[in-house]
């Protein structure tokens, strides 16, 4: 599956698109194929506060577990309940039906850290 | 992943690339770690059959006068007995009685033995095998670059190699037998280590690629065997309820307290003086009469979450063991952990907490295996 260029990506391999006051995060393809079968998924309950720098929930694998990151400051207005009832959806379409979690942000600005499809995919081509 | 240039390839290398295997360093060697996903390889394993690749494994031959009698030194099982062909679990203790690796050793021939230990303390093994050498008199080869080693498990396995010979699935378990094929000789052992029938076969590694093919092309579909990597590997083992070293077992835990009582011969040449005792022997013996203060046992938990080594066992909030494997069983369904737990709290139907940091998830000790093909 291609990268899709109308979003951003991170160093710890989330994506985050932005759109209004919206931003929607997953983690990438390259993160679902290192961590192998996703077997479950708990996101921070909506309504919740984020600053910068928090973790928005946990990815677990067969492999490992691993923590979702917001560089974002907001607040949870949804996550994927049907992505928590089947996990295997990380895998299957992380940038579609996949996604994680919504948040309703302070400041939509992008920190410069974030990187576009390009850049990301050229650090983290797929095999 | 990591650079690939320092670590070891194994025989069938060719083989994983082309069937677009995910590889990661393991033990110094080049690995599958799946080809498709985990979860689906598992299945595959128990429901049909599964190859993989334990090239990695050691594989260390002895043979000569005092063969058998320097085996049964480091080897806490009996090998002493042992009939041509058969295999036997064991240990290698240290003086303490800790777990210096797990190992099958199977008896060729009158006088040749074949040990198969752990990638990771295969030099570990040489090097406590020449410090402990003395005046027995043996040959000792370190085969393991110029042999490779599959597996086949599954229940579609012997089936599949009926077609191929009328004598291998007839073997027992814990049998082997040598066969002759392309002028190289194959030792095919009905063993292994996912809870699943099966034969685990050592051939010389210019015949890898060819032997794989040769042996597949009985298969009446391609979904009968599949490629399988250490990923699955590891969560059969699991729900089989078999040890692996470095979490059930180390040297600083002994195999009375793995609850491997099964591959220990306390009395071993206690009223044979012509069988050697073992190193670790009386260290054991003191354990076993006072009774090991840590037991391990499994433990079947709810919710959806995988437990992992090293999480705390809690009972009324107190910690009364460890997580030394865990997993979410993909047989079962539900999280799964062995544990390593005081002796008092291991009960079966006890109820226990795993400790997952921001919460508790509760369980109940099941005795191992959680799974079992028979």
């Amino acid at each position: 599956m291609s990268t899709p260029s109308d979003r951003l990506y991170s160093e710890s391999h989330e994506w985050y698109q932005v759109s209004g006051e919206t931003v929607t995060i997953g983690i990438t393809q390259y993160a679902a194929n290192e961590l192998t079968d996703i077997t479950y998924v708990e996101m921070q309950s909506p309504g919740t506060a984020i600053t910068a720098g928090d973790s928005l929930g946990e990815v677990e694998s067969v492999k490992t577990t691993s923590d979702v990151y917001s560089p974002f400051t907001g607040e949870i207005s949804e996550i994927n309940e049907a992505a928590a009832g089947d996990p295997a959806v990380l895998n299957r379409d992380p940038y579609g039906n996949g996604w994680l979690v919504r948040l309703n942000v302070v400041d939509a600005t992008a920190p410069d850290t974030l990187m576009d499809q390009a850049t990301y995919d050229e650090r983290y081509p797929l095999i | 992943m990591s650079t690939t240039s320092e670590m070891t390839q194994t025989p069938f290398h060719k083989y994983h690339v082309e069937h677009n295997a995910k590889l990661v360093s393991y033990a110094g060697w080049e690995m599958p770690l799946l080809y498709t996903s985990i979860i689906e390889e598992h299945r595959q394993v128990r429901t049909s059959g599964g190859l993989f690749d334990v090239s990695h494994m050691g594989r260390i031959r002895f043979s000569g006068r005092d063969a058998c009698r320097f085996l049964d030194r480091i080897c806490t099982r009996k090998i002493h007995g042992t009939a041509i062909g058969q295999a036997r679990y064991t240990i290698i203790c240290n003086e303490r009685g800790g777990c210096l690796d797990d190992a099958l050793v199977t008896r060729l021939d009158e006088n040749a033995y074949l040990m198969v230990c752990n990638a990771a303390n295969r030099e570990k093994l040489l090097q406590h095998f020449a410090r402990e050498k003395g005046e027995f008199v043996f040959k000792q080869e370190d085969q393991t670059t110029r042999t490779a080693m599959i597996a086949l498990q599954g229940p579609k396995v012997m089936e599949m190699l009926s077609a191929f010979s009328s004598e291998i699935p007839n073997l027992k378990r814990y049998r082997s037998t040598t066969k002759s094929l392309l002028m190289a000789k194959f030792i095919i052992s009905r063993t292994g280590y996912t809870g699943e029938d099966g034969v685990e076969v050592i051939l010389p590694s210019m015949f890898a690629g060819k032997a794989v093919e040769m042996m597949l092309k009985n298969v009446d579909s391609p979904d009968m065997i599949k490629p399988c990597g250490l990923g699955a590997r590891d969560s059969l083992r699991l729900e089989a309820g078999m040890a692996l070293y470095g979490h059930e077992i180390d040297e600083d835990t002994d195999p009375l307290t793995a609850n491997l009582h099964f591959a220990i011969s306390l009395d071993k040449g206690i009223d044979d003086p012509e069988v050697e005792k073992f190193i670790g022997q009386e260290a054991l013996r003191r354990i076993a009469e006072s009774g090991p203060a840590r037991t391990t046992t499994g433990l079947v938990l709810e919710g959806r979450r995988a437990p992992r080594q090293g999480m705390a066992v809690k009972r009324d909030g107190q910690q009364v063991g460890v997580v030394t494997s865990g997993c979410l069983s993909p047989t079962l369904d539900k999280p799964i952990a062995i544990i390593r737990i005081d002796a008092q709290h291991a009960e079966d139907g006890t109820s226990l907490g795993v400790d997952f940091g921001k919460q508790i998830q509760e369980g109940t000790v099941t005795p191992l295996p959680f799974y079992s093909s028979r």
